[in-house]
């Protein structure tokens, strides 16, 4: 399927077509957000046998609209030895670092906010931020679990950014390509040609399809490492350091913090999606293929990822800090250097 | 070598089996009643607020000697023999005592049923009620008795006046003793 931007096309290549593909996943963003965070709140009740929130509308499913309402009401503090200037731009900067990513997520074939050549390298190089904001909120708190939460934090990121690159970098060896619409349009027919079956080609990729099975299960777990969330939430500890890097934080900054994990949540979700379950494509080849149905097909990807996430976190407890390291260093990394050199061997071979 | 792979693999495993126990939940039937719309049934016997039937209450103070926390203030008041009224039980027996006030502080309640099992005639009995909760304290002690103000008024006054006349009457008869005795001697 031909890629392009729908709305350059309905607009015209200018800044109001530009405009109007920079609100549409801000947009898309914050209905998201309040799905998922209803999401965790009635998975998590579900998973304990609990209803969850059953009174703020049919069925609670206002609750995460009563959420953020309370979250605008409160008051915001800034503690007295806190660094202002950093203390109040850190929520931003991690916010700006995940909805930044957004900006190369194929949506659907027509539709990518900015069809840049390298987005998976783009993606991954903004994902970072979100680090430095951490580390900016921690340290602008002037509280020592929060600093301690940010430090935690950048070693953490550390061990699981190295075996996360190292299996985009096998996805850009398998798709010749950094593209994130390229790497989607690579990926078209069956299910069987997804990357996560070893991608396109005749039978010869039976000889990668573990790796690439292997594979979408590293970046699956340190896309877990990346977002903060529980079997790796050793930023946020709450038994350890209260709420790590953002126990300072309270009211809009907060909700900030928060809507920066879901959004981020949704990210890593839809990288995993694009270079190992297909992107828009549907799972079916021709059937129920096209414009509205590559939205549906990488939402309904996406979100189904972002449900592992959830259901992951309601069942493991955290890891220990050393175990983190462990886990990083000593087997995703080693695991994900084997199967990039497979990759690699079988693209020269084949 | 194998160690370690045999670790990894372990531990990937059990994470899966993990899952499967929080999918199986995930699905099971929830166990929430949702409090003021469903309700758990309370058992008959449950010890909560105390009702009394002042009807039954023949005024023997029982209750609020044994009380552990002095919750049960009770007044009494003696049925003169002449009441017009001819004050029975609950029970069919004639009343001796009028009950003018029966209070209970269930701020104070324990709740222990000490009260209850030294009743004699059962006229203090625990409810299922425990929905009394109440904005201020005063709110939470309970006036049990039957009678009215007006009712222990006049109450009253029949005891005084049959006191009175009981005691002019004793009067009358040591005087005659004593005149007697001073005839005697």
């Amino acid at each position: 399927m031909e890629t392009f931007n729908i709305f350059d096309r309905l607009l015209g290549e200018n800044i109001l077509s530009a405009l109007v593909s920079v609100i549409l996943p801000l947009v898309f963003l914050i209905i998201y957000a309040l799905i998922a965070i209803l999401g965790e709140l009635k998975i998590s009740a579900w998973i304990q046998e609990r209803l969850g929130p059953m009174r703020t509308g049919p069925y609670g499913i206002l609750q995460p609209l009563a959420e953020v309402i309370k979250l605008i009401q409160k008051e915001d503090i800034v503690p007295a030895g806190a660094n202002r200037l950093l203390f109040n731009l850190a929520p931003f900067v991690i916010f700006a670092g995940s909805f930044a990513g957004f900006a190369v997520i194929p949506f659907t074939a027509a539709f990518v906010p900015a069809e840049i050549n390298i987005g998976l390298f783009y993606v991954f190089a903004v994902g970072a931020f979100a680090v430095i904001g951490i580390v900016m909120g921690g340290w602008a708190s002037n509280n020592k679990y929060s600093l301690l939460g940010a430090m935690r934090s950048a070693s953490q990121m550390i061990s699981y950014e190295i075996p996360g690159a190292l299996v985009i970098l096998s996805a850009a060896v398998l798709a010749n390509s950094l593209d994130m619409q390229k790497i989607s349009a690579l990926q078209s027919g069956p299910f069987w040609n997804w990357f996560l079956f070893g991608g396109p080609g005749d039978w010869s990729k039976i000889w990668i399809l573990p790796f690439t099975l292997l594979l979408s299960l590293i970046y699956m777990i340190s896309s877990f490492a990346e977002t903060n969330r529980t079997p790796f939430d050793i930023p946020e500890g709450e038994s350890e350091l209260v709420a790590g890097y953002h126990t300072e934080y309270s009211g809009m900054k907060f909700a900030m913090f928060f809507f920066a994990e879901y959004s981020n949540m949704f990210i890593v979700a839809a990288i995993l999606t694009v270079i190992f379950l297909g992107g828009w494509n549907s799972p079916f080849g021709e059937f129920m293929n096209g414009f509205w149905w590559g939205l549906f097909w990488f939402i309904l990807k996406a979100m189904f990822i972002v449900f592992i996430q959830i259901w992951l976190r309601w069942t493991l407890p955290r890891v220990r800090v050393d175990q983190l390291m462990y886990l990083g260093w000593k087997i995703l990394l080693p695991f994900s250097l084997v199967c990039f050199i497979v990759i690699s061997l079988y693209r020269i071979i084949y | 070598m194998k160690e370690y792979f045999k670790n990894v693999w372990t531990w990937f495993y059990t994470i899966l089996i993990g899952m499967k126990v929080t999918l199986k939940h995930l699905f099971a039937s929830k166990v929430t009643i949702q409090y003021p719309d469903e309700r758990y049934p309370i058992p008959p016997i449950a010890r909560n607020r105390l009702q009394l039937d002042p009807d039954l209450c023949n005024g023997c103070l029982q209750c609020s000697r044994i009380c552990p926390v002095q919750c049960i203030t009770v007044e009494t008041l003696k049925v003169v023999p002449d009441d017009p009224e001819r004050p029975m039980m609950g029970d069919g027996t004639p009343r001796k005592i009028w009950v003018p006030r029966y209070d209970i502080d269930f701020a104070k309640c324990c709740y222990c049923g000490l009260c209850t099992t030294v009743c004699p005639t059962e006229a203090i009995k625990h409810t299922t009620d425990f929905e009394y909760s109440s904005y201020t304290r005063d709110g939470l002690i309970y006036h049990f008795s039957a009678m009215t103000p007006e009712k222990v008024e006049e109450k009253k006054k029949l005891l005084a006046e049959w006191n009175a006349k009981q005691k002019a009457l004793k009067e009358a008869a040591a005087k005659a003793s004593s005149g007697v005795d001073k005839k005697e001697s």
